[in-house]
């Protein structure tokens, strides 16, 4: 089949289009930075090649002013860039609560998706078109990395911790999402597709996969099966933190910093509680290290986000 | 073969001497494995940095065959380890060691008008270390490679990859030591050994370029031999540094590998700054425009290299306010560069200028250098380098610093002191067809890469959408005309040794020390010390004439 050679790619999200403005900024400034280059070299190599009867006299020695002129303007220049490229980045990164909220584990080498309704899927990830769907996403082995091109999103997945990205689709379609940190041999056949649906056709579809437990229940059965209710409930006589509206609120740890109860930090929390106990509370917690596997956690997770939390301070 | 023989440029007029020079002084095999000569050693390293650049090159050839075709040629395993060996045998075996352990190591005494390196037989041991950590990466090749990115990171490296890891890793901390030893040398050299007269503001600015790399290789290069210290622990004693699953961090290999690995990318860069600053003077014949700039600009590109390493890990989970710090010295650190783009423009500015094969080289360089620097100005910028990061536009970026430009300076300064080194003309007019075809075939090669990583194509993929296609063909295609112009100086400069006319002193009328003696060199370099009384590039172009570092004038 044929098909006219591609050269931009697709902007489908509210993401996008910032991103694009920017990059096309600075196309348009690197043309002009090249074409001064190029216009000044072309003019002198014709001007003063070597048979040339031009004049060299009163050749420029003292350069200084011209120097401190083009140090300047290129540093204001560098500044914009640096200003503008930095706030759509602080805007990109620190992702809202979502509409949606999608789990992601990322295994060598394919995408598992999981719904908050219990929905799966591999290697595909639907959403309904304009709303923020705010994806968690862990690594099951190596780093791996998510990246949206019609999007302009990317995240490293970092095992050992969970990162949070988000995205607004704002075009319905479907586009092409794949890993783009080096993982294995199979790396580059780590990819898969963002479907993006109407509302109607999103809630369809959902029902359409066979209604299972929602992960938060899922994670209900795993937090009684591996013994967290016994301490956290709050009819429990061991003395732990209650879970309770703890999402998204500001934890006050026993060796005196603060953290933000995020998914990174209630993930961290049950793979690893000695480094995280908070303040007031005995130091009782086992290691989940290595026993429970991250699409648990991801359950988990859900679970405790369910329980309720500060809506405002996630930001 | 034709060969342009017309001399457009004085002689000089170095008296020709009765006494052997350096490559004819003595014969034998030892006379050669054992030699403490700067210029003997330079030339050890020449030979063995040219194999390694075209095993390198082998490798890039596979690579670019097998993505041709978006069903490809090779298994994906193959093909892993073909990206993986080229990215360490480029970086370590060829980029880090290209200029300065040829060029630098034959003509920075002879620039500052010494008779040797302060420490002859480190230099040796040097070149022997270097060669050992070759060995070693050689037995990782050929017994199946490496296969997890010449970046290494954790965890893929130390639990997952199953290819050579350690081998590799251990060539290159091997390697360091090569470097770290080369660095040393130049440092005590440039302080010591100057000529009476030889300020530091008359310094060549090759030899400003050669400083300023060596103060950044003695510094960055420990870390790296810590760096793959705790990667070969981790790797065999799981010590969990870097393993999430008892509590260590990957992101830590990544802030340690990139503290090195910054600075290495201004390793390969500097040097050939300088050459270019020699190259431009010569062949503009007129004084370099901003000396006292340029050598500001360098040193604090060399500082401000330490302070940008984590600009590779935007997208890798390190805070925003880190993120946004390292942006901006991102920034910072591109200003001087960009000074040097337009000192060297405007150095052509009421020249005289002469289109020889090095000026071609060097014109390029300048060309793909902004190229690169623009698109690297364009990473810098952070909501940017979230989308291209990770993909073939991050590829073009760096293979138009590393490749376009440091190469092209490479085979710039290879053409230039050639006759110097060998005594040698070489056919001139083939030489400017090489230099051609090298910019051709290397815009051709990696153009096309900026478009397919803003459509998204990922980096390290055996495989692709075939959609793609065209891009990926015509970058294939490139590389192929890239291929042959990289061959060919190795045809033409390997006839001119025999057939080629002999050189004299001077053949490009250039105002260096190293241009004041007799070529190929004697073994001491000079007759006499020579007396520095003028700042370098002494060129007139109203006259045409030239004054060398010694006062000598030549008229036009």
């Amino acid at each position: 089949m044929y098909r006219w050679i591609p050269f931009w790619p697709k902007t489908a999200a509210v993401t996008a289009i910032p991103v694009n403005n920017l990059y096309v900024a600075e196309l348009v400034l690197s043309a002009l930075i090249m074409a001064t280059v190029v216009a000044m070299m072309l003019t002198f190599c014709v001007r003063y090649r070597r048979n040339s009867d031009a004049s060299r006299a009163n050749l420029t020695e003292k350069s200084w002013h011209f120097e401190v002129a083009w140090t300047t303007a290129t540093l204001a220049a560098f500044l914009v860039l640096f200003v503008w490229g930095a706030s759509i980045y602080i805007w990109l990164y620190q992702a809202p609560r979502g509409d949606e909220e999608i789990y992601v584990v990322a295994q060598r080498w394919m995408w598992k998706i999981e719904h908050p309704g219990g929905q799966r899927e591999i290697d595909a990830l639907h959403v309904p078109v304009d709303k923020t769907i705010r994806l968690a996403m862990a690594s099951a082995d190596v780093i791996h990395s998510f990246f949206v091109p019609a999007f302009r999103i990317k995240h490293d997945v970092v095992p050992g911790t969970i990162e949070t990205l988000w995205f607004q689709a704002d075009k319905t379609g479907t586009f092409f999402f794949a890993c783009t940190q080096f993982c294995g041999v199979q790396h580059a056949t780590m990819q898969g597709k963002v479907v993006v649906m109407s509302a109607p056709d999103y809630a369809r579809w959902l029902t359409e996969q066979g209604v299972q437990e929602s992960l938060a229940q899922q994670g209900e059965e795993l937090f009684r099966a591996r013994g967290c209710s016994g301490c956290h409930d709050p009819s429990s006589t061991v003395h732990a933190p209650s879970l309770f509206g703890l999402y998204g609120t500001i934890v006050h740890l026993q060796d005196g910093s603060i953290r933000l109860a995020d998914e990174a930090y209630i993930h961290d929390c049950i793979l690893n509680p000695r480094s995280f106990t908070v303040a007031g509370y005995p130091p009782i917690m086992p290691d989940f290290s290595g026993q429970i596997d991250e699409g648990d956690v991801l359950k988990i997770i859900a679970y405790i986000k369910s329980l309720g939390g500060a809506q405002e301070t996630l930001e | 073969m034709s060969v342009t023989t017309v001399e457009r440029v004085p002689q000089g007029d170095a008296p020709v001497s009765a006494e052997p020079n350096y490559l004819t002084a003595e014969h034998t095999v030892a006379s050669w494995l054992l030699t403490k000569d700067h210029k003997r050693i330079a030339l050890l390293f020449f030979a063995s940095i040219t194999f390694f650049f075209f095993i390198g090159g082998i490798a890039a050839t596979l690579m670019r065959l097998n993505l041709a075709t978006p069903g490809g040629l090779l298994q994906p395993a193959v093909y892993n380890r073909m990206f993986t060996m080229h990215g360490i045998i480029m970086v370590w075996f060829f980029l880090i060691p290209s200029i300065p352990a040829t060029f630098g190591n034959f003509f920075i005494p002879m620039m500052i008008g010494a008779k040797d390196l302060a420490f002859p037989r480190i230099n040796l041991a040097s070149w022997y270390v270097f060669n050992l950590s070759g060995l070693v990466v050689l037995y990782a090749l050929i017994m199946g490679g490496a296969n997890a990115g010449w970046t290494f990171y954790t965890p893929l490296s130390t639990v997952y990859a199953n290819g050579y890891v350690f081998a590799a890793a251990f060539a290159v901390f091997i390697n360091g030591f090569s470097s770290i030893m080369t660095a040393l040398n130049f440092v005590v050299t440039i302080h010591r050994m100057r000529a009476p007269g030889m300020t530091w503001m008359r310094l060549p600015l090759f030899v400003w370029a050669i400083y300023a790399v060596s103060v950044v290789m003695l510094t960055a290069t420990p870390v790296l031999a810590m760096d793959t210290f705790l990667l070969a622990a981790e790797r065999f004693m799981g010590i969990g540094l870097f393993d999430p699953n008892h509590g260590g961090d990957p992101l830590l290999w990544q802030h340690m590998f990139w503290f090195y690995s910054h600075p290495a990318v201004y390793i390969m860069i500097l040097p050939s700054m300088g050459v270019v600053s020699e190259i431009i003077p010569c062949y503009a014949r007129r004084p370099i425009f901003g000396y006292a700039g340029m050598t500001i600009a360098l040193m604090s590109i060399a500082i401000l290299s330490f302070f940008v390493w984590a600009h590779h890990m935007f997208v890798a989970g390190i805070s925003i306010y880190s993120a946004v710090f390292f942006s901006l010295m991102t920034f910072f650190v591109a200003v001087p560069s960009a000074i040097k783009v337009f000192n060297w423009t405007v150095s052509l500015h009421k020249g005289r200028i002469v289109f020889d094969a090095a000026m071609l080289y060097a014109l390029g360089f300048v060309l793909l250098f902004t190229l690169g620097g623009v698109t690297g100005l364009m990473l810098a910028t952070l909501a940017v380098d979230v989308d291209v990061h990770g993909t073939y536009f991050v590829v073009a970026h760096f293979h138009y610093i590393m490749v376009g430009a440091t190469v092209s300076a490479f085979f710039g300064a290879l053409h230039f002191w050639w006759p110097k080194m060998t005594g040698r003309m070489f056919p001139e007019s083939w030489a400017r067809f090489a230099a051609i075809l090298t910019y051709v075939g290397f815009n051709l090669t990696f153009f096309p890469q900026f478009i397919l990583g803003y459509l998204g194509m990922p980096r390290r993929s055996y495989t692709y959408p075939a959609q793609w296609q065209s891009w990926n063909l015509l970058s294939s295609a490139g590389a192929s005309i890239l291929a042959v112009a990289y061959l060919l100086p190795l045809l033409y400069l390997g006839w001119s040794l025999i057939w080629g006319r002999r050189a004299g002193a001077n053949p490009w009328g250039a105002t260096g020390l190293e241009w004041i003696t007799a070529s190929p060199p004697p073994p001491h370099n000079f007759e006499r010390t020579p007396i520095v009384t003028l700042d370098p590039y002494a060129y007139d172009p109203e006259t045409g004439g030239y004054t060398t570092q010694e006062g000598t004038l030549h008229a036009g």
